[in-house]
């Protein structure tokens, strides 16, 4: 029977719980939030020994079913102080899934000249080890140091200097199948909350363990296969993706004018098609690089790459949209070679792409480095490296923290997480969840781009009002329910427009337990994880007041639409589930 | 008349060579695709200057049209 890893920091006690009563069938995000709901006091300090860290894989993650690998990352986060759910890739979720562990809880607290700990996971249990060589690294040469040691197998999650120095746009690395701690729980300052606990990595090896047995294997493996096909055949998940990776959208989101520029200034960029998706692409193949490729095994959408430089060496992968856009368009850089190292950097610092995106924005409206100068942002980041540096602290402390620092007053951000790639006045679903989802600005969290640009499950006007709160709603619950399965949540493409894919997904869950989830059961699982995530924010302090987004989106027309954003936060109340 | 023809991803390559089309007033952007002979099942989402205007809005001089198969992303 799936079980729970808990995990003492302070007194590196480790006991292995049953998966009952309030944590009874969850998984991913629905345990993530059930846990820090039930276990952390919502008016914490984020960094103290009342926080806990929860990682936990989905219902499906460990299954042949195509794309569970997904792993959910949780806690209440230093960087907004509200529940945090982090979604990410890697091969790590589906080892802890082959040892049947549902998910692994850091609690507690090291005293504060405690030395950074790995703790390393297999069949035989859980160990703390001290590797001291690895303190203070970059998660590339952690990795690596890490993977000499304990093999090529093993799957790790680990932070860089930014999580051990506590700065609060940290995020959270795992490998991928080939080993690049590229992957990340990027949003929310997870990397943080992980470095006060004095955890440098977890390494999980799941050799020798026998992974759990679906309950109805001939139910499971027709509904599996209907699902496989289900993503190979619609256009996004099938072709779309596949092609140009997640960039594809810069075009369209430029076309569309809703793609941000100099800090949400602009909704065009003149030369977005510098930085486009096509663009990235032709780069990859004059340089022998990889136009292809998974997050993880049994992924059929295959959106990462391998992007290699002038030389033809491998400078990153899980180069997304929101990262070339954060460090694009967003400060007018179009040397897409020096986005890419902006993304290394982030990975490797372990940082979030879109939340250093918006800082370094911060320091351009300030005047700390000059707007357009990618070289500038790469010499900026790379203080991050060095704990005692006060400018690299401040960057690193993210969007609202910066701009505090320098006095800027035009900052992009709801309940002090930036907004990402869409601007909300030119795409007004995905604005709505920018400013209610419980998670701070984020898009992942009901991602309205579908209906409001894309055309996919729906055809909803960005620029006016009608409809738009109605589709932020009911994405924020079918994401939520989407984040318990392990499913990457770009089946929703797939989802949205095919009659019979709910259907398949319960019949996987069915299968998969033994049990009778219907497609209903599907909405229900998002409405009860959003009840959680919305009485823990309420019981940390945030009231209707934080549901808006910033006043400059308010009095500023965006080119070249010329739209303001008019939704009230008493309008946007329809958008959350209620408690 | 003249009018900014782009097409994006795999249609990219029925492009008109300078990005722009000369058409007959009256002209809609399903004239557009017939004459860039882009098949229909191809495209997704034609923009006539960043909106959804749909197929058979009719066009005005420099107007500016996107057309798109489907894609996604985020």
């Amino acid at each position: 029977m799936a079980r729970i890893l808990r995990v003492n920091t302070r007194n590196k006690k480790v006991t292995n719980e049953e998966l009952t009563g309030d944590y009874a069938g969850l998984g991913g995000r629905g345990l993530t939030s059930r846990v820090v709901r039930k276990e952390v006091s919502p008016t914490c300090h984020p960094l103290s020994s009342q926080n806990k860290l929860v990682v936990a894989s989905g219902l499906l993650t460990g299954t042949n079913a195509a794309n569970t690998g997904r792993l959910s990352v949780g806690g209440k986060s230093p960087l907004t102080g509200t529940i945090k759910e982090s979604n990410a890739g890697g091969t790590f979720s589906q080892k802890l899934a082959k040892l049947d562990i549902m998910g692994i809880i850091l609690e507690d607290k090291p005293e504060p000249n405690a030395h950074f700990q790995t703790l390393f996971i297999n069949k035989d249990g859980a160990k703390f080890l001290e590797i001291p060589e690895i303190a203070g690294l970059g998660t590339y040469d952690a990795s690596a140091r890490l993977f000499e040691q304990f093999g090529s197998k093993v799957g790790i999650m680990v932070i860089g200097p930014a999580g051990e120095n506590t700065r609060l746009a940290s995020s959270i690395q795992f490998t991928d199948p080939k080993g690049n701690p590229s992957r990340a729980a990027g949003r929310g300052g997870l990397g943080a909350l992980m470095g006060s606990k004095k955890i440098k990595a977890i390494v999980i090896d799941s050799e020798g363990a026998k992974a759990p047995e679906v309950a109805d294997k001939e139910a499971f493996k027709a509904a599996a296969k209907r699902w496989a096909e289900i993503l190979v055949n619609h256009p996004v998940t099938g072709q779309g993706l596949p092609s140009f990776g997640t960039s594809i959208l810069i075009n369209i989101i430029n076309e569309a004018g809703t793609l941000p520029t100099k800090n949400f200034r602009d909704g065009r960029f003149d030369k977005a098609a510098d930085i486009s998706g096509e663009k990235m692409v032709e780069f990859i193949n004059q340089r022998k690089g990889v136009a292809k490729e998974g997050c993880h095994a049994g992924c059929v959408i295959q959106c990462s790459q391998k992007y290699c430089d002038e030389k033809g060496e491998y400078l990153t992968s899980g180069f997304e949209y929101e990262t070339v856009w954060a460090f694009g368009s967003n400060l007018l850089i179009s040397n897409m070679d020096h986005i890419a190292m902006l993304d290394r950097l982030c990975d490797d610092l372990g940082l979030d792409t879109i939340e250093t995106g918006t800082t370094v924005a911060m320091a351009m409206e300030a005047g700390i480095i000059p707007w357009g100068d990618g070289q500038a942002a790469i010499d900026l980041l790379k203080k991050i490296y060095d704990p005692k540096d006060y400018l690299g602290a401040i960057i690193g402390n993210g969007t609202s923290f910066t701009a505090e620092a320098f006095g800027v007053d035009r900052v992009p951000v709801v309940k002090k997480q930036s907004l990402p790639a869409y601007d909300p006045r030119a795409a007004k679903g995905v604005g709505v969840t920018y400013a209610t989802t419980p998670m701070g600005a984020d898009h992942t969290a009901g991602y309205a781009i579908c209906q409001n640009i894309l055309k996919v499950g729906g055809d909803i006007d960005p620029l006016g009002k009608e409809g738009n709160i109605e589709v932020s709603k009911n994405l924020q619950i079918a994401t939520a329910a989407v984040d318990a399965t392990g499913f990457c949540l770009f089946v929703a493409f797939a989802v949205l427009d095919t009659d019979d894919a709910l259907d398949t997904i319960a019949r996987l869950i069915s299968a998969r337990f033994g049990i009778n989830f219907t497609a209903d059961d599907i909405g229900k699982t998002g409405i009860e994880i959003l009840k959680d995530e919305y009485s823990f924010n309420r019981d940390a302090g945030f009231t209707l007041a934080h549901d808006q987004l910033p006043d400059f989106f308010i009095n500023e027309e965006l080119p070249p639409h010329k739209v303001k954003w008019d939704f009230t936060a008493e309008e946007m109340q329809k958008a959350k589930v209620e408690i | 008349m003249k009018i900014q023809v782009s097409c994006f991803a795999t249609l990219s390559k029925y492009n008109p060579p300078d990005g722009y089309l000369e058409v007959e007033d009256g002209a809609t952007p399903a004239h557009i695709l017939d004459k860039l002979s882009i098949p229909r099942d191809e495209v997704k989402i034609v923009f006539v200057n960043g909106q959804n205007s749909g197929k058979e809005v009719v066009l005005k001089e420099n107007d500016r049209v996107g057309i798109f198969p489907a894609i996604g992303g985020g």
